[in-house]
């Protein structure tokens, strides 16, 4: 039953790809099953329980590994969410969806990455008592 | 004398000169996804602002002092359970089972007010010990990033719940199952907005 489904939502993606049939052109979205929104699940829930726990109950010493840890996690299960829970896919709607994600990340990367260094930067360099010892300006 | 290329019958054609049918709502889901990226751009400058500004306490209160995890993990229980409860619905409407969609969509909505209850009581108790937003910079980035998301769930439910009315009245027809559908993306998507929240937030501010 919700395999025919899928295989109807993949000739239907195929068939717009090739030409545009207007009876084609309905959402080519995937809905998921019962099975993958529970593996969505079951994993989302594993992600989200192990950073909470090394938080939590402080399993290792090095912050800076702890951190580095909980991110990977992070990323790890935003990408389940968007596998499981949003249907992301490379296919739906000829591609677009994939493409219009695609380049938020590359925007996110950017802002985020950008504003970061610089205002570190700024932060480290501008700071008063950075380049004046007493000492030096007193001369 | 010879005929141009252009009245040729064999020539290819190169424009779409007829309106060519488009299904209703055809392009909603695609607009709707756009919209979602765009928002994306919203928390993403959010999340940089609170990068950037999130270590300034201005001898004020600390992540450590402010926040309880306990309470943040039942909060990030409450919505990811909404998550896969809002699939639950998703795969009874396109069985067209009416009130098993109804029954699963309550549930979500419920969960999400659960999530909204416990944010505004956080938000309370830290404004109650006098950690507001003009306290620092930390804490106006704090607010300004959580609030924003809580404002988005809060209207989620909003719509969840005009939702629930439209489906109970008129049943599940096309233009229904678009907005569920559409809802469904928007809920997820605050999902995964939470994912970066309760890491970059809360679970690296407890290590700073």
């Amino acid at each position: 039953m919700s395999q025919t489904k899928t295989v109807d939502h993949a000739t239907a993606s195929k068939m717009a790809h090739a030409h545009p049939n207007p009876a084609a052109h309905g959402d080519g979205h995937d809905h998921g099953t019962r099975r993958s929104y529970l593996t969505g699940f079951a994993l989302a829930a594993i992600l989200t329980a192990i950073p909470f726990w090394l938080v939590m109950g402080g399993v290792i010493e090095d912050k800076l590994v702890t951190t580095l840890l909980i991110m990977a996690f992070g990323m790890a299960q935003i990408l389940v969410h968007m596998i499981y829970f949003l249907h992301m896919n490379t296919k739906s709607e000829g591609g677009w969806t994939f493409m219009a994600a695609m380049f938020t990340i590359i925007i996110i990367v950017i802002a985020l990455s950008g504003s970061l260094w610089v205002m570190y930067h700024l932060n480290t360099n501008m700071m008063p008592g950075h380049n004046m010892d007493p000492a030096t300006l007193l001369q | 004398m010879s005929a141009t290329p252009t009245t040729t019958a064999d020539a290819p054609e190169f424009y779409e000169l007829t309106e060519h049918h488009h299904a209703p709502h055809g392009s909603t889901a695609i607009g709707f996804w756009l919209y979602l990226m765009s928002d994306c751009l919203i928390f993403a400058t959010l999340f940089a602002v609170y990068g950037v500004l999130g270590g300034n306490y201005a001898a004020g209160p600390s992540p450590a002092h402010l926040f309880d995890l306990k309470l943040v993990a039942l909060s990030t229980t409450a919505l990811l359970l909404s998550s896969i409860t809002y699939g639950f619905a998703m795969l009874n409407m396109d069985e067209d089972k009416k009130e098993r969609t109804l029954f699963w969509l309550g549930l979500t909505g419920l969960l999400g007010a659960v999530f909204l209850a416990l944010t505004l009581y956080e938000f309370y108790h830290m404004i109650h010990e006098g950690a507001v937003p003009q306290r620092s910079a930390f804490l106006s980035a704090f607010f300004v990033l959580v609030g924003t998301h809580a404002l988005h769930v809060a209207f989620g439910i909003l719509w969840l719940g005009v939702l629930m009315v439209q489906v109970a009245q008129h049943g599940i027809h096309a233009s229904n199952r678009i907005r569920v559908q559409c809802l469904s993306m928007f809920w997820h998507f605050l999902d995964v907005i939470w994912i970066g929240v309760f890491t970059v937030v809360y679970l690296m501010g407890m290590l700073r």
